[in-house]
């Protein structure tokens, strides 16, 4: 549904890289143009960590056909150390091993093929620590 | 601003409806509503849809809607919110009629999501594409990972949820315009496929076709027309984040909050007052937080408010006497034009069945994706 050279094109899903506002210090992933607590517009780019821990989860045993081949999956909310939350699948690890709580860790993956050309898309993905 | 009331409803029987094109359903509902309130025209209309463009691969929907009507050159506009449309398109209708602007207003919803599209990829777009939809979550995966953390917070059971679900077929069973008409057991959703975990078959809304229409006018020219106006004693709109990991809380729908505060506001009425309502059950575990967050139980309790029939036809507030989106049926652009038909139905005393006794005020609560839209109307008898 979106041109894969339009992910290709955001450095931050593949640098962790995160908005830190220069006026209220909330930091912002994807990073954002105007700070959505204090409105200033004033930012600067600071990388995340990587660690996190699972705040809700669910496993998609009913999914789109792109990820067809990987149903079931998990999907979940993490938030990492710095604060920051962001929904990405967990992978390599039994679903049952899966809880609210879980300390995980974000890996470079493959996230899907685009189109019909099959071009791989890549990103962020968790795995259990 | 002048007081608004609603003269009159339409809407197609919700469900499968192959021998009918959207433009088809929209019409027919539309021709009843105006028919219903005895009007000879209309000076403009809104038409809700969440996705036709992927749906069926028609835009431009307001014009379709109007010209297929033989009511061109009105202004005919389609608005957009997701499966909150509806409700925008109630509430844009009701702004134009109090502004002064126009005095027969049409507020109609559409959708036609059975014809061939990939439905859950196609809902997903209400969702953060890029960083939700790409990591492959679904719309059942956002309301499953709100109900897990309902569960982890507050103790709620996957057999209170389904209490939900039950309760609403049982409403359904009653209205002739529902896409199922049959009752289900705790035990036969409890058993069902699990979709995403919590989330059973029978925990969230099918795909379906249907439209629904009201007309609505100033409520000193409805006196005129009909004995049995209703007026619009509230119109609150409010946002949230589209993503649901943007969020302080994954269990509490601050768009509810808001709208729910400036809606009491409005009409001076606290949650108490409100008779019965119709909220935005896309999967059981809505309808609970939403009954939460619109303050009809405290945050945490609506899952054991479902379990003990607070919210059953006969319970302290009844939640979704038309069967709700669960059993009505949810084609997402009509879904919120059709609340508050049941809720005018109510009203005028013409729910059937489903009818409750001495129904005086009811409210609508509609909502878009995971909670980043949220719509309420309450509507009065007068
Ligand atoms: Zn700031």
């Amino acid at each position: 549904m979106i041109s894969p050279r339009y992910f290709r094109e955001i450095p931050q899903r593949y640098r962790l890289e995160a908005g830190k506002c220069k006026k209220c210090g909330a930091l912002f992933f994807p990073p954002r143009i105007v700070c959505s607590k204090c409105k200033s517009k004033e930012f600067e780019t600071v990388k995340l960590q990587d660690e996190g821990k699972i705040l809700t989860y669910t496993i998609i045993r009913v999914g789109p056909d792109k990820f067809s081949k990987e149903t079931p999956y998990a999907v979940g909310i993490v938030q990492l150390v710095d604060g920051v939350k962001l929904t990405t699948q967990i992978v390599d690890t039994d679903l049952e091993k899966i809880k609210i709580g879980s300390k995980v860790k974000l890996v470079f993956r493959k996230i899907q093929d685009e189109g019909k050309w099959g071009l791989h898309c890549y990103g962020y993905k968790a795995v259990l620590i | 601003m002048r007081d608004v009331a609603v003269i009159g409803i339409g809407m197609t029987k919700f469900g499968e409806l192959w021998t009918m094109s959207i433009r088809d359903i929209f019409v027919q509902a539309a021709l009843d509503a105006i028919q219903d309130a005895k009007v000879d025209h209309i000076d403009s209309m809104y038409v809700g849809t969440m996705s036709s463009g992927l749906f069926v691969g028609q835009e431009h929907i307001g014009a379709v809607m109007a010209d297929y009507l033989g009511m061109t050159p009105i202004p005919t506009s389609r608005v957009e919110s997701a499966c909150a449309s509806g409700g925008v398109a109630f509430r844009q209708a009701y702004l134009e009629v109090a502004s002064g602007h126009s005095d027969f207003v049409l507020a109609g919803g559409v959708e036609k999501m059975t014809d061939g599209a990939d439905v859950t990829e196609s809902l997903a777009t209400a969702a953060d594409q890029e960083y939700e939809v790409y990591q492959g979550v679904t719309f059942p995966g956002l309301y499953a990972m709100i109900a897990n953390a309902h569960m982890h917070e507050y103790g709620t059971t996957g057999e209170q949820l389904a209490h939900v679900s039950v309760k609403n077929h049982k409403n359904g069973s009653k209205n002739p315009n529902a896409q199922f008409r049959s009752q289900v057991t705790l035990e036969q959703v409890m058993k069902s496929t699990l979709v995403a975990d919590p989330l059973r078959l029978l925990d969230c809304s099918p795909v379906s076709d249907g439209a629904a229409c009201v007309i609505l006018c100033p409520l000193e020219m409805a006196k005129k027309v009909t004995n049995k106006p209703v007026k619009v004693i509230a119109s609150a709109q409010a946002s949230d984040t589209i993503a649901l990991h943007s969020r302080d809380s994954f269990t509490t729908l601050n768009s509810v909050k808001h709208a729910a505060a400036k809606a009491y506001k409005q009409s001076s009425l606290t949650p108490e007052k409100i008779q019965f309502a119709e909220v935005h059950d896309c999967f059981s575990i809505a309808e609970i937080v939403v009954t939460e967050d619109l303050g009809f139980f405290e945050k945490g309790k609506g899952g054991a408010a479902a379990e003990t029939g607070l919210t059953s036809f006969e319970g302290k507030i009844p939640i979704n006497t038309s069967g709700g989106l669960k059993s009505k049926g949810h084609p997402v652009g009509a879904t919120g034009i059709a609340q508050i038909i049941e809720v005018y139905e109510q009203l005028t005393n013409q729910a059937g069945e489903r009818q409750i006794k001495n129904a005086k005020i009811g409210m609508a609560q509609n909502m878009g994706g995971s909670g980043a839209s949220c719509l309420i109307h309450i509507l009065e008898a007068v």
